[in-house]
């Protein structure tokens, strides 16, 4: 039998499928895609590899390609060494204080609890404050004569919190939890309620107890909500930058709590370098997504 | 099927190419140079905004209108931002600059002028001649070795030691001549301020990280133990000779003994009397004056020195000239007129900061008769030295700061191979940016 000859298609709709309207429906967002996002990255992969420096519109400036130069200088610079080692122990201690912390509260604030609303409000109450705010009140509590000294008397370090190359990290990781904790309560409050509670009443039969229940029956019911918060809590953790520029002071004491965003603001903007800070956004960049799949893999996988 | 999509895909990857290169494109202004130099017309200028400063810009700019209403400038206080540097850095690149910024700090000159944000003042038939008369011999420390002046050396703040006299005498210091020369001197006065007067830390500088601090603790004690040298001379680091390490190891006993604190302060300490003394320009009298029985003495040396010989940081503020004003022939003016005798006697009278000209006391004679306590700031703007003109001059100072507040603040390193280390990488800097 003879095929029939397809008849050729017009070139409309060769470039924008058989309904092109919808190209005109899709461009807004397209657009707002190439300009927030593709063309920023673009642009910061372009500068890592220029000696590249910001200048005046029509400046005749020389900018020349020098591979991979910036990245070089990335990886051996101490500084940056630094931040990434802070990086690790921010997320070491922020993402498993987040998940355990929220699963506990969401759990609790899921129960039949007097003034519940207060306290979900209340857990909620730092996430939607600003972190300026927020951050004058730590300083507050851990300044050499702040609360926390005034409480515990000389038992507190010498250097004090902020100044102390031991603590500024935890100090920062803790403030970091306490202030998102209130976003991922939400989200496991809102995973629970997709719990069936057949499983907790087979459980009871079972003569399973509240703990055992709560490992049994609700972390394995919020496994996805798991997932969502430790990939999201560590995408967050690795770009911090409020907390070291302004609680320890830029960084301090002496760089021990640099953090590569704050790294990448000191040399793109203060030094105008912004070449080498593009190089040091790409290796964070690929370092979170790298991070990213490994916790998607072995969170997902059954 | 493969082929449309495959078509498909290179139209918006085009469409995408094509938008980029147009957003990147846009913005471009080819007019010359020497075009602008001569065009009049209406200015953009900016201002700091602190408000006297604010009051004076205000008077100048109405003044200036009224004469000259066919060149009308618009004066406001510079936009918020971490540093005016940053501000005025993030105005080049966006190629929105004012005309004048009555602002412009000399380290971020040779970060400006790189990116083409600049005008040369050199370049106006008068320019050298106005500055470097207006300034006399000061006015070579703003100039480029190739003879470009891409700043017009306008206000100093000579820093000098503030006191509280209040808190000397609580401690047992005679307020009126404090034992404050030399560094053995001003470390005994610290103690007794520190044990006796119910002070926190006899000072407080901002112990923090940004490049700027060096300037009002190591920089203007370099200064004077070294007799008016500058932290890099003749493309050398000079910060790591005796002179250097000396300053650093007097800083460093400061913190050690807890006579000045690592922790940054969440206020103003020396307003609220948590320290006794603050390395501040005259700008401080207004600021602190009514409030606190007062005194200044000049920066300390090693051995001590008279006060009529010590030079000290400038802590200078320029005007620049920015590369997207149109008008420059008016702008130009606008500048001659702001820094004239008449105009830098308001400056002073409304801010009691020290216009950059020669014989300030002479000229403004008056003034100083009505307010005797500012002459001692005058007489110290005469011996005043500026941060040195070259390349990279941020990031020198940044590579300076790291090494001082590893060895001096926290006591991480030793001073000496902290202070080398530093001095090699700047070396590295100057000679990558000749």
């Amino acid at each position: 039998m003879a095929v029939a000859a397809r008849p050729p298609r017009r070139l409309i709709n060769r470039v924008a499928g058989r309904h092109p309207v919808g190209v005109a429906f899709a461009a807004p967002y397209l657009t707002f895609l190439a300009l927030i996002y593709a063309y920023p990255i673009i642009l910061a992969i372009y500068m890592s590899f220029h000696d590249y420096f910001f200048a005046a519109p029509g400046a005749q400036v020389d900018r020349p390609f020098i591979g991979l130069d910036n990245y070089s200088t990335a990886l051996g610079d101490p500084a940056f060494r630094r931040a990434l080692l802070n990086v690790v122990v921010f997320l070491v201690i922020n993402v498993p204080l987040t998940v355990g912390l929220a699963l506990v509260l969401a759990s609790a604030l899921n129960t039949a609890l007097p003034f519940r609303t207060f306290f979900r409000s209340s857990y909620y109450l730092p996430y939607v404050t600003a972190s300026v705010a927020l951050i004058g009140v730590w300083l507050w509590l851990f300044n050499s004569d702040g609360l926390v000294n005034a409480i515990i008397g000389e038992a507190g370090p010498d250097p004090t919190w902020l100044v102390n190359r031991f603590w500024a990290m935890p100090i920062i990781a803790f403030f970091a939890t306490w202030k998102q904790l209130g976003f991922y309560v939400l989200v496991y409050l809102a995973a629970l309620q997709n719990v069936p509670q057949e499983l907790y009443d087979a459980a009871a039969v079972d003569g399973a107890g509240k703990l055992r229940s709560f490992q049994h029956v609700t972390v394995p019911g919020v496994r996805s909500a798991t997932t969502l918060v430790i990939i999201l809590a560590t995408i967050v953790g690795a770009n911090f930058f409020t907390e070291p520029y302004l609680l320890t002071g830029g960084g301090g004491p002496n760089g021990a709590s640099i953090s590569p965003v704050l790294l990448m603001y000191q040399e793109g903007i203060e030094q105008n370098k912004p070449g080498y800070a593009a190089a040091i956004g790409v290796i964070l960049a690929i370092g979170v997504v790298v991070v990213s799949l490994v916790n998607r893999f072995l969170l997902e996988r059954d | 099927m493969r082929g449309t999509k495959f078509v498909r895909t290179r139209a918006i990857v085009a469409i995408v190419t094509a938008f980029l290169f147009v957003a990147a494109a846009c913005g471009g202004d080819e007019e010359s140079a020497s075009e602008a130099q001569g065009a009049t017309g209406p200015i953009k200028i900016w201002y700091s905004n602190n408000p006297e400063e604010i009051e004076w810009g205000k008077q100048v700019v109405n003044a200036w209108n009224k004469e000259n209403p066919d060149e009308e400038v618009t004066g406001q206080e510079i936009p918020a931002g971490e540093t005016s540097e940053e501000v005025i850095a993030a105005a080049i690149t966006a190629g929105n600059t004012p005309c004048l910024v009555f602002n412009t700090a000399p380290a971020a000159v040779p970060q400006f002028d790189r990116a083409g944000g600049l005008v040369n003042l050199a370049e106006f038939e008068d320019g050298v001649s106005y500055i470097e008369e207006r300034s006399g011999d000061r006015a070579a420390q703003y100039e480029y070795p190739e003879g470009e002046y891409n700043q017009m050396p306008w206000k100093a703040n000579p820093v000098m030691i503030f006191y509280n006299k209040d808190l000397f005498k609580k401690a047992g210091l005679d307020p009126e001549n404090p034992p404050l020369a030399t560094y053995d001197e001003f470390l005994a006065a610290s103690q007794a301020l520190v044990d006796k007067g119910g002070v926190q830390a006899a000072i407080w500088p901002a112990p923090s990280s940004e490049f700027f601090q060096s300037w009002f603790d190591f920089y203007p004690m370099f200064i004077a133990q070294t007799g008016s040298g500058q932290l890099v001379e003749d493309g050398q680091a000079q910060f790591n000779n005796e002179d250097g390490v000396a300053v650093a190891e007097f800083w460093r006993q400061m913190y050690e003994e807890g006579l000045a604190q690592q922790e940054t302060y969440n206020g103003d300490a020396f307003a609220d009397q948590k320290s006794a003394m603050a390395t501040v320009g005259p700008w401080a009298i207004a600021v602190y004056g009514a409030d606190i029985d007062w005194g200044v003495a000049p920066v300390p040396t090693q051995d001590g020195i008279a006060p009529e010989e010590t030079y000290t940081f400038s802590d200078e503020k320029s005007i620049g000239m920015y590369t997207s004003c149109e008008n420059q022939g008016t702008a130009w003016e606008f500048l001659k007129y702001a820094t004239s005798e008449e105009n830098d006697g308001l400056f002073l009278e409304i801010s009691g900061q020290m216009p950059m000209r020669t014989d300030i006391i002479g000229t403004y004679s008056e003034y100083f008769e009505k307010n005797p306590e500012y002459e001692v700031f005058a007489e110290q703007a005469e011996r005043t030295v500026e941060v040195p003109m070259v390349s990279g001059s941020i990031e020198m100072w940044q590579e300076f700061r790291d090494a001082y507040s590893a060895s001096v603040i926290f006591r991480e390193e030793d001073i000496q191979p902290a202070f080398d280390s530093a001095a090699e990488s700047i070396n590295g800097l100057i000679e990558e940016g000749s």
